[in-house]
């Protein structure tokens, strides 16, 4: 097996996997960091239930996947406002039955996709993703909508901060915790958004949680807490795209998936950061 | 010279029941204020209200300035990256959108509140590895920074030993030598006896308030509670107790002027 | 609809009804709706692999779904369960993902473990299904007393001697292979919602306990029936009626009150 497959930069599937990886990674990385302080690892993970109705409608419609997962994790956002995200931190049953609701509405949607439009693949590349099959022109519309998220991150940083340490006290300190509240959600459906292209909805919680979690095991201040996800995330995601490209000589003609390898790599970094912290 | 906080006529009612039947003191710059009662008596909605948190059905609230906030205590994720130092700074700028300039300014300013604050000495450690009294410090600073004129402290004392808590007390009193009203909530008034020039007592949702001595009296307590209490003087210390006759004692019930 | 082919698809769809409903009131009332969610999640690589190595579907269920339970009360002890058990979870259904990209049928495969293929169920699922269908709700109205007790009252209950640990592994066991047997006809993203959607309701319609039971496993069978009927007669997939038809029941019962 050769280190690097001959091949392994200038395939263009491999470039778009790589480009997608990315975007995705460091938006997912960085604004992880704040979906775990806030204790909304379910939110972030019902966002990405819900936007796997909207990646299967994108088949259905014929409209960009982008567009499909988005819409509807930005509609998925604003339920979970109005529902008010604390009390959907729990176990909420209602909220779990609603997803189910979700859930059973894309299993439709998905079986349409199959006998309607004949998309065979579209359960896999919903739920689990396909990176290497995405379409040419979505590298970029990734890379812009992680800068674009990267941006906004950014610029809500500090009352973002504040409000996650204490809600209560940014209101004193005249944060306008509602608005704060409704851009972090929406930053969250665009980061969601990008890792379910990546990994698939169902996957798309170990990019968003798994590179954050660990690196605010490891780092010292906020900042260096979103940098280190964003490297982290970025890490595990390249390094997938680069043993699946490697797969293809360990079964014969078959390449593994690569939201297999980017999960499983996130569970080992996730893993070694609890380890060191503990050491 | 117009009052630091005046509140009149307040009524705040939660969850369909009256918490607060018509609320009313006010306090003069500079005042030290105890705001005491018993856990449920309404101390925390009070101070919400004053806020601005929880809105009155009926009565208002004056503010003449700005009002610093200081929670019981942060409901921290222990991960939480934060040193003692970068949450003072936020208290100057964290209401901010934008990209922020590192700035000497700011930091000698931030710098200069933990000194005033005896932070310093862990203004490097994360904020969740701080004691109670030295989270309790930064919390006081966080406030402080941008100089409002009315400090509310929300049960400041609940988490702190017999020690830490007497020296947030004196930090309390420095704060309001310089001019800022402190209103401070606790359910035990003696440890603040020394310090605080003026009280406001809840009970049952309503209040008195003036000096200790004017208000901590078995008269003025009885009418509050509706029952006999029986206020007890030992060693400079109060004891406020239910009185033995108490189901009798409604005849020494005085309304309160 | 009743042709012989399909008499295995009823009979499954029923056992399958009781030991989801049945379970799910004790979800529901032991407040297990995060177990309920990841057990389906983590049994799913287990038919993936039976796939692949070519044994019966049940048996790799019911052992990555018993993992799953050895797992969780392995995770409660971390730092940040939460976390910890997303990422173990997602980390499963990516190696689910892998096993079934390596038998061949992908998409196929894919689709039918993640929302139910009600239609697929076979013989060789006959003897599991009766063993849990029955075995499941006799197992768990045994155990009424201790699980309600210990799930109101956990103190209480181990003072009377009652191991809380030794209870929950129990109920976890149970919700286990429950979740193996109902997931290749609910589906893994689904069995969550025929279990507690209509446990749901049927607290919300009743408060006593045994009819609250018996509620929730009759709306269970009429969702299943109803999911099958529909599934069969439109062509449609049995997960989408298995998923609205849960909600919807909950929510009826929810506007109901």
């Amino acid at each position: 097996m050769t280190l690097l497959q001959p091949g392994f930069f200038s395939s263009l599937p491999v470039q778009n996997a790589l480009l997608i990886g990315a975007g995705a990674a460091l938006l997912s990385g960085a604004a992880g960091v704040f979906t775990v302080l806030r204790g909304q690892s379910f939110a972030g993970h019902a966002l990405a239930d819900v936007s796997a109705a909207g990646g299967a409608m994108a088949y259905l419609l014929g409209i960009s996947p982008l567009l499909g997962f988005f819409s509807l994790s930005v509609l998925g956002a604003l339920a979970l406002e109005a529902l008010g995200t604390r009390r959907a931190a729990g176990r909420d049953l209602a909220a779990g039955i609603v997803l189910g609701a979700g859930m059973g509405i894309t299993a439709l949607l998905l079986y349409l996709d199959v006998t309607v439009k004949g998309s065979a693949g579209a359960a896999v590349t919903v739920m689990f993703g396909s990176l290497f099959a995405t379409p040419p022109g979505l590298g970029r519309a990734v890379a812009l909508g992680a800068l674009a998220g990267l941006l906004g991150l950014g610029f809500i940083y500090r009352p973002l901060l504040l409000a996650s340490l204490d809600g209560e006290l940014a209101k004193a300190d005249g944060v306008n915790t509602r608005l704060l509240g409704a851009v972090y959600l929406l930053l969250l459906a665009l980061a969601v958004t990008l890792s379910a292209m990546a990994v698939g909805a169902i996957l798309s919680t170990a990019l968003l949680i798994g590179p954050a979690a660990a690196a605010l095991r490891l780092a010292r201040s906020p900042v260096a807490a979103m940098g280190l996800a964003a490297l982290l995330g970025l890490g595990c995601a390249w390094g997938g795209v680069w043993l699946a490209y490697q797969s293809y000589g360990w079964t014969p003609g078959h390449v593994w998936p690569v939201s297999f390898f980017i999960t499983a790599l996130v569970l080992v970094v996730y893993a070694a950061a609890s380890l060191a912290r503990r050491a | 010279m117009t009052a630091a906080l005046n509140v009149e006529g307040l009524r705040v009612t939660l969850g369909g029941r009256e918490v607060l039947h018509d609320v009313g003191f006010s306090l003069e710059p500079g005042a030290f204020c105890g705001l005491i009662g018993a856990n449920g008596s309404g101390k925390t909605t009070l101070l919400r209200t004053i806020l601005g948190f929880t809105s009155p059905s009926a009565g208002r609230v004056a503010l003449g300035g700005a009002a610093g906030y200081v929670p019981q205590k942060l409901q921290l994720d222990p991960d939480m990256p934060v040193r003692a130092r970068d949450f003072v700074e936020l208290g100057l700028n964290g209401h901010r959108f934008g990209f922020p300039l590192p700035s000497r300014a700011r930091r000698a300013k931030v710098e200069e509140m933990l000194a005033a604050v005896d932070a310093a000495g862990f203004a490097g450690q994360r904020i969740g590895e701080l004691s109670g009294g030295q989270q309790q410090r930064v919390l006081i600073a966080h406030a402080l920074i941008r100089q409002p004129k009315l400090l509310l402290l929300d049960e400041p004392l609940a988490n702190l030993d017999l020690r830490a808590a007497a020296e947030i007390i004196a930090l309390l009193r420095r704060v309001a030598k310089q001019g800022v009203t402190v209103l401070i909530s606790a359910h035990d008034m003696n440890p603040l006896l020394s310090a605080m020039d003026r009280i406001v007592y809840l009970a049952n949702g309503r209040a008195a308030s003036g000096t200790t001595q004017d208000v901590v009296r078995t008269e003025v307590l009885s009418a509050l509670y509706g029952y006999h209490i029986d206020v007890i003087r030992v060693h400079e210390r109060i004891l406020v107790v239910a009185g033995e006759h108490g189901a009798h004692g409604h005849e020494h019930v005085a309304t309160i002027p | 609809m009743f042709a012989p082919y399909m008499l295995d698809a009823w009979i499954v769809a029923t056992l399958v009804a009781l030991a989801a409903g049945c379970a799910g009131y004790f979800v529901v009332l032991r407040g297990a709706g995060f177990a309920a969610h990841a057990l389906p999640m983590a049994a799913f690589p287990g038919a993936a692999l039976a796939g692949l190595l070519g044994i019966a579907r049940f048996y790799g269920l019911a052992v990555f779904a018993l993992g799953g339970v050895a797992g969780l009360a392995w995770l409660k002890r971390a730092q940040r369960p939460d976390a910890a058990t997303a990422l173990v979870l997602v980390a499963l259904l990516g190696l689910g993902a892998l096993f079934l990209s390596l038998s061949g049928q992908y998409s196929n495969a894919v689709y039918a473990l993640l929302f139910g293929q009600i239609l697929g169920v076979g013989p060789a699922d006959l003897p599991p299904a009766f063993a849990i269908g029955l075995g499941v709700p006799l197992a768990l109205l045994a155990c009424f007393r201790p699980l309600t007790y210990s799930a109101i009252a956990p103190d209480l209950a181990a003072a009377r001697g009652l191991s809380g640990a030794g209870l929950d592994l129990l109920f976890l066991g149970l919700l286990a292979v429950t979740s193996a047997v109902a997931l290749p006809i609910a589906g893994a993203l689904l069995v969550f919602t025929l279990m507690v959607g209509p446990a749901a309701a049927a607290r919300h319609l009743t408060r006593a306990p045994l009819p609250a039971l018996g509620l929730s496993m009759a709306l269970a069978l009429v969702i299943a029936w109803a999911a099958l009927a529909l599934a069969y007669l439109t062509g449609l997939p049995s997960g989408f009626f298995v998923g609205t038809l849960s909600a919807a029941a909950y929510l009826a019962a929810r506007l109901k009150r």
